[in-house]
């Protein structure tokens, strides 16, 4: 019975959706075709050139109605984006960590705001959006060259390229920020600061590249051998920083006295605040990515936030059942778990779906951060391994499943996109990117980590670790109670 | 002269501080602190880990009393802090040699 009910639910959207195909484009083409018909009646040879000016004009103005829309919205979806990271992501981690580090943890999301934007202007952009090679971009557009106010009809054709720039570089920002959750209270800021620079340009970079750029290696819509989905960043925001901040715990060691020490999260209080402007931010970041005004962004705004909603209930849940009650960390949590596996798959799935998908990674993310976590005994402080990671994989697979052309047509007209559109191997192909991502990931962080320890160091000695980073690497405090 | 020392339940500070207030007791210094006795602490639960608590919040009330007083201030706390349960604190009273006011340089039983 249920699954009778499922499949009802699933037949009705492309039914709905053809309907709406249908009705669309009839509607928008009856106004040129009336207006077009009494012109072609009464044809002396002036009035078709007045008209077809006329016309032209039209064309022309419709069209910059559209860009101005269109970059309305992408200049307050670039926002949104970096609202995530200071203050969203820095009050998050900054609640989740012990009051001694507090500052060093929000120091090193805010470092990042900076030092990506300026290594962008330089070659950031360039590297991941210029050029059509398969695995990386190429210096075409090095120093922002040729990035102004004309479109870039590759990505986004109707937003001056300087905003799809700059969009983008949001997201360059809070990867990189992702990964501190796993080196949290105990990396050294200097090795912090330059390993995160190099990650940005060794594995931040190819990857957007290969899943977002032209020609890339697993581009969907632009000539890629594996056409991996990726909305909005499920294998370049989350998988890649996920994977990586494994690899950094790992490398790192536990925080001294972990296990057997309390380390409970100082301000639960700062955690609520950065997750719900986490919740708020990720709409810019999900239905910006449709790099335009339209219903694709609202579809993706509505998966957004049903994955999140759901996910909170499927985390809450599965703590109320293990521990009797239900955590107002763990709802939180839960939440951005659900935020992290929508997103790649944001722009391709109705509603339903994305309730499914939100429900599935808050369960799946409860048991990584509680249960696999502990089994392994690694130290991913704050769990960014357990939620990006984890979510994120998850995120990406189950966007093989759910994907519907309804929702986006990515393949072209009428051809299946996921498995319940009938085409299962794009679950394959999502496998394909994922693999690769994580193996990216992997190697990339360990070759660079290895690196940075020669350099700099990596780890600050034990006795700093005591008595906490914000004195030891910053020189202040972030809570000075006698002043 | 005595010195009274009570440990108290948060809960109940207010209404022991009124009830003093009432039978005349004007001075006190009141600390927050964290202690146990026989009380076991709670457990909480961050993201699967279990932290067990057991230095639990207290208030602490000090006050110097002139010997007459002494009973009377004993009773009240004792009436006005139980709530019966283990965890409803102490009262500790021990001899003073010594009253000084610094204003004026006023002593013994004078100062208070």
């Amino acid at each position: 019975m249920k699954c009778a009910g499922w499949k009802c639910s699933f037949s009705l959207v492309p039914v709905l959706g053809t309907i709406l195909l249908a009705v669309v484009p009839l509607s928008a083409q009856q106004t040129p075709a009336a207006s077009a018909t009494p012109s072609a009646t009464a044809a002396t040879p002036e009035i078709p050139k007045a008209v077809n000016e006329k016309l032209a004009q039209l064309d022309k103005d419709v069209k910059a109605a559209q860009s101005s829309a269109d970059n309305a919205w992408m200049l307050v979806s670039a926002a949104l984006v970096l609202m995530m990271t200071g203050p969203g992501l820095a009050l998050f981690y900054g609640g989740l960590v012990r009051r001694k580090n507090t500052l060093a943890i929000m120091m090193q999301s805010f470092a990042l705001m900076a030092l990506i934007t300026v290594m962008w202007a330089l070659v950031g952009y360039s590297l991941c959006f210029g050029g059509d090679g398969q695995f990386i971009g190429s210096f075409e557009h090095a120093f922002l060259r040729g990035v102004g106010a004309d479109p870039n009809p590759d990505y986004a054709g109707t937003i001056p390229q300087m905003t799809f720039m700059v969009y983008q570089l949001m997201f360059a920002i809070i990867t990189p920020a992702l990964i501190t959750g796993a080196t949290a209270e105990r990396m050294k800021f200097s090795g912090t600061v330059l390993f995160l620079t190099l990650w940005f340009l060794v594995v931040y970079a190819p990857l957007a590249h290969m899943v977002w750029g032209k020609g890339g290696l697993l581009n969907a819509s632009l000539g890629g051998k594996f056409p991996t989905l990726d909305f909005a960043g499920g294998t370049v925001v989350h998988i890649s920083s996920g994977v990586s901040a494994l690899v950094c715990a790992l490398y790192l060691g536990k925080r001294s006295g972990y296990p057997k020490q309390p380390m409970p999260p100082h301000s639960l209080v700062l955690s609520f605040i950065g997750a719900c402007l986490l919740w708020v931010g990720w709409f810019g970041f999900n239905a910006g990515s449709a790099l335009a005004a339209s219903s694709l962004a609202t579809s993706a705004f509505v998966a957004t936030h049903f994955a999140a909603a759901a996910a909170a209930l499927g985390w809450s849940a599965a703590e109320w059942f293990k521990n009797g009650r239900a955590s107002a960390l763990g709802a939180i949590s839960g939440a951005v778990a659900g935020l992290v596996a929508i997103t790649p798959a944001a722009g391709f799935v109705g509603p339903m779906p994305a309730l499914a998908i939100g429900l599935i990674a808050g369960v799946v993310c409860y048991w990584m951060v509680t249960k696999v976590k502990a089994i392994f005994g690694y130290d991913d402080a704050l769990d960014a391994f357990g939620v990006h990671g984890a979510g994120g994989t998850i995120g990406a697979l189950l966007t093989g499943v759910f994907a519907q052309q309804v929702i986006n047509p990515i393949f072209g007209a009428g051809k299946a996109v996921g498995g319940l559109d009938g085409h299962w191997g794009q679950v394959g192909n999502q496998l394909v990117g994922v693999s690769i991502a994580w193996v990216f990931a992997l190697v990339g962080t360990l070759v660079l980590l290895k690196i940075v320890d020669l350099l700099t160091g990596v780890r600050v000695p034990e006795e700093y670790e005591i008595e906490g980073l914000d004195i030891t690497q910053h020189g202040e405090e972030a809570y000075n109670l006698e002043s | 002269m005595m010195k009274l020392e009570a440990i108290i339940q948060p809960s109940r500070f207010e209404s022991v501080k009124d009830a003093l207030r009432e039978i005349g007791i004007e001075g006190m210094t009141v600390t927050e602190v964290r202690g146990h006795g026989r009380q076991k602490g709670h457990t909480e639960v961050y993201r699967g880990r279990e932290y067990t608590v057991d230095l639990l919040p207290k208030i602490k009330l000090e006050m110097v009393l002139p010997d007459a007083l002494v009973n009377r201030v004993v009773d009240t706390i004792l009436k006005t802090a139980k709530t019966g349960k283990i965890g409803d604190g102490k009262i500790f009273l021990s001899r003073v040699e010594e009253a000084i006011r610094i204003r004026n340089e006023e002593r013994g039983e004078n100062a208070l």
